[in-house]
C-alpha cells in the first residue's frame, strides 16, 4: 500500500516535471544562452536603486548582489509604465553549465538569480522571507522534492 | 505541538511536530483557534498537485490568536484575534500594491519550480506544497504567519470563529469570481459547484447586484443548503440538461457571467467522464476539467467566464473555438484575499454574508484524518469540516 502510494506520488512529480521539461525546451531547441542578463524588476523609483542609469557602482549594491563582487556586472534602468526599476546582472566571465551542474548547484547562474530575487525582496520589503522549517520525513520521491526544493530559489526563468 | 501531516496520496496523519517561531521580522506567531478543509486540500489528498514531501503540514484556512509578534510587526499586538489570508502577500511588490496578491512576488520561496511548471510563480501559500512556498499549513496549534501586518486582519465583535473562518478563504474567493468575472446589476449569473466556495460566489453575485443567480451542482443536500442559505435558484445537473435549463432562463441568451467552482476532479456523466479520468490517471492531462467545459458553452456570446477551480497543468478538450468565436472572455486566478477580507468581515458582521452554515462538521483537530474522509467522500452531508486545535 505504502509502496503504491510512494509510486502515485512519484507519477504525479514525474507528471510535473514533464509538463515542465516541455514547456522549458526553448522553441528553437537553442541551449541557454550563459552570456544572457538576468533581470528581476524592483518596485521602487528608479533613483532609490543607484544612481541614474549608469551601471551601478558596486558598493551601493543591495548586499546580496555586492557579495558577487567582481564576478558580476550589473546594471540599473527604469522599467516602462511606472513598474519601478529593472535591475539586471550577468556573468563576467559566463560559463556554460550542465545538466549535472545545475543539480549540484554549481552554475554560478543560479547565485546570480539568488542573489537578484533576494536583492528585490530587500529592496521591496525590507528583508528575505525564510522558508519554514521543514516538518517532513525522507522518502525517494521527497529526496528529489527536496533538491529540486533547494535549488528552486537559484533556478527558473528569471 | 500536534499538526495534521500529508503523508501520502490519500493518507493523512496528525503528528507532533515542532513548534513554529519567529523566522522574519515581519512574522507572527498565531494559536490557531479554527481552521477548515478546503476543496482545494482534496487535490493534494488525490495526489494531483505535485511538490508535496511526505509529512507536510496542510490546511490553509484559519483564524487564530496572536501569541507572538517579530519586532517589525506594528498593526497587531500579542491577544489580537485574526482571520489569516491563505496567501502570503508582502504589501509592496507590484503585484500586492495592485491588489493581485496571490501573485506577490516576494512571498514564494521556491520561485523555481512554479517557473518551470507555467512561465511564473504564484505568492506563497499555507499548507499548500513546495511549490507554493512550502509554507507549514494551519491544521496545527500554532503557525507562523509571515507579513503579518498585511496577511492578518482584526475579526470583528461579535463574529463567531465558525463564521469568520470562511473569511480566511473561501469567501474572498467567492467574492473574487464575481468581482473579477465583471458582475454587474441586471445580470444573470451561472455558478458551478455548491461547496462553500460555490456558495459564496453565488452570494457575492448577488451582492454585487445580480438579478438571477443560479447555482450548479448533483448534491442534494448542497443544492438545497444553496437555496435556503445563500436564496439563489439551483439546478441538478444529473437531472437536467444543464445548457438548455440555462437557455430557456435566460430569455436563450445564455448567462452573463459563468463562474467554475469546482476545480480539477470534477465529476462528470456520461463517458466524457471516463475518458478524463483514464487521461488523468495516466497522466497524459493533469484536470478533469468538465464544468470549465460546460461553462463556456453555456455562456452568452461576449460574456465571462471566471475560473476559481484549482487546475494544475494541462487539460485536453479545451473548448478553445468557443471561447475564441463567441468573443468570451475567460479569467482565473488564486484568490486575492487581502483585497476583499475586512470588506467580508464587515458585511459577516452586519447579516449581509452568512457564512457560519457551511462549518457542517465540529471537530478537535485529533480527529481531523475523519474530517477529510467526511468532506472528501461528502457523507453526512459535509460541506466543511472545522477543526478546533485549541480544543
Ligand atoms: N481560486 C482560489 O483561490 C481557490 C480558493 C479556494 C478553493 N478553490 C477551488 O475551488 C474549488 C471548489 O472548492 P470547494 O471548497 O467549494 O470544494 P468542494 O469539493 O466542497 O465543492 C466542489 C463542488 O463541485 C461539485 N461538482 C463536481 N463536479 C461538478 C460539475 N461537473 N458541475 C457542477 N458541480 C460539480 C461537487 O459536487 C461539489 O459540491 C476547488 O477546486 C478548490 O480547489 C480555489
Ligand atoms: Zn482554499
Ligand atoms: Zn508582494
Amino acid at each position: 500500500m505504502q509502496r503504491a502510494k510512494t509510486a502515485a506520488a512519484a507519477a504525479t512529480a514525474a507528471a510535473g516535471a514533464g509538463a515542465a521539461a516541455w514547456w522549458l525546451k526553448s522553441r528553437s531547441g537553442a541551449p541557454e544562452n550563459a552570456e544572457r542578463w538576468l533581470v528581476v524588476t524592483v518596485n521602487r523609483p528608479p533613483g532609490e536603486l543607484a544612481a541614474g542609469l549608469a551601471p551601478a557602482p558596486l558598493a551601493r549594491l543591495p548586499e546580496p548582489l555586492a557579495e558577487l563582487g567582481d564576478d558580476i556586472v550589473v546594471e540599473v534602468r527604469p522599467a516602462p509604465g511606472g513598474k519601478g526599476t529593472e535591475l539586471a546582472a550577468r556573468l563576467r566571465d559566463p560559463r556554460r553549465a550542465g545538466v549535472v551542474d545545475r543539480v549540484r548547484g554549481n552554475d554560478p547562474r543560479q547565485q546570480v538569480r539568488s542573489a537578484l530575487r533576494d536583492a528585490k525582496s530587500l529592496l521591496e520589503t525590507g528583508e528575505v522571507l525564510l522558508p519554514d522549517l521543514p516538518t517532513t520525513r525522507p522518502t525517494p520521491v521527497g529526496e528529489v522534492l527536496e533538491l529540486a526544493t533547494r535549488r528552486a530559489g537559484g533556478e527558473g526563468r528569471l | 505541538m500536534k499538526a495534521l501531516c500529508w503523508q501520502g496520496v490519500n493518507d493523512l496523519s496528525v503528528e507532533e511536530v515542532p513548534d513554529p517561531g519567529i523566522r522574519n521580522r515581519q512574522d507572527a506567531v498565531v494559536k490557531v483557534l479554527a481552521s477548515t478543509t478546503c476543496g482545494s486540500d482534496l487535490h493534494l489528498l488525490g495526489g494531483y498537485i505535485p511538490a508535496m514531501r511526505a509529512g507536510d503540514v496542510i490546511g490553509h484556512e484559519f483564524l487564530g490568536e496572536i501569541v507572538e509578534v517579530g519586532p517589525d510587526v506594528s498593526r497587531h499586538k500579542v491577544g489580537d484575534r485574526v482571520v489569516v489570508c491563505s496567501f502570503i502577500g508582502c504589501g509592496r511588490c507590484w503585484y500586492c500594491e495592485n491588489d493581485l496578491w496571490s501573485l506577490c512576488d516576494n512571498s514564494n520561496t521556491n520561485p523555481g519550480i512554479a517557473q518551470a511548471m507555467w512561465g511564473y510563480e504564484t505568492g506563497g501559500v499555507f499548507g499548500y506544497s513546495h511549490a507554493m512556498g512550502g509554507f507549514r499549513g494551519a491544521h496545527a496549534e500554532y503557525v507562523r504567519v509571515p507579513y503579518a501586518d498585511q496577511g492578518a486582519f482584526p475579526v470583528p465583535e461579535g463574529v463567531d470563529d465558525a463564521s469568520a473562518v470562511f473569511a480566511s478563504d473561501a469567501a474572498p474567493t467567492g467574492w473574487m469570481g464575481a468581482d473579477l468575472g465583471g458582475v454587474k446589476p441586471g445580470d444573470t449569473v451561472a455558478v458551478w459547484g455548491c461547496g462553500a466556495v460555490g456558495q459564496m460566489a453565488a452570494r457575492a453575485a448577488m451582492l454585487l447586484g445580480a438579478e438571477r443567480v443560479v447555482a450548479i451542482d448533483r448534491l442534494p443536500e448542497r443544492l438545497d443548503m444553496t437555496r435556503r442559505r445563500i436564496g439563489c435558484e439551483t439546478l441538478d445537473y444529473t437531472a437536467t440538461d444543464v445548457g438548455a435549463e440555462l437557455r430557456e432562463l435566460t430569455g436563450g441568451r445564455g448567462p452573463d457571467v459563468c463562474i467554475e467552482a469546482v476545480g480539477m476532479e470534477a465529476h462528470d456523466t456520461g463517458p466524457q467522464h471516463w475518458y478524463d479520468k483514464a487521461k488523468q490517471m495516466t497522466r497524459l492531462q493533469t484536470e478533469r476539467p468538465a464544468a470549465v467545459r460546460e461553462a463556456i458553452h453555456a455562456c452568452r456570446k461576449g460574456g465571462s467566464v471566471f475560473v476559481l477551480g484549482v487546475y494544475a497543468g494541462l487539460a485536453d478538450k479545451f473548448p478553445l473555438g468557443a471561447m475564441m468565436n463567441k468573443g468570451l472572455t475567460l479569467r482565473g486566478a488564486q484568490m486575492h484575499g487581502h483585497r476583499y477580507i475586512p470588506m467580508l468581515l464587515d458585511r459577516i458582521a452586519k447579516g449581509e454574508l452568512s457564512t457560519g452554515h457551511l462549518a457542517t462538521h465540529t471537530m478537535p483537530l485529533d480527529e481531523a484524518p475523519k474530517g477529510y474522509d467526511l468532506f472528501k467522500n461528502k457523507k453526512d452531508g459535509c460541506v466543511r469540516a472545522v477543526f478546533r486545535p485549541a480544543g
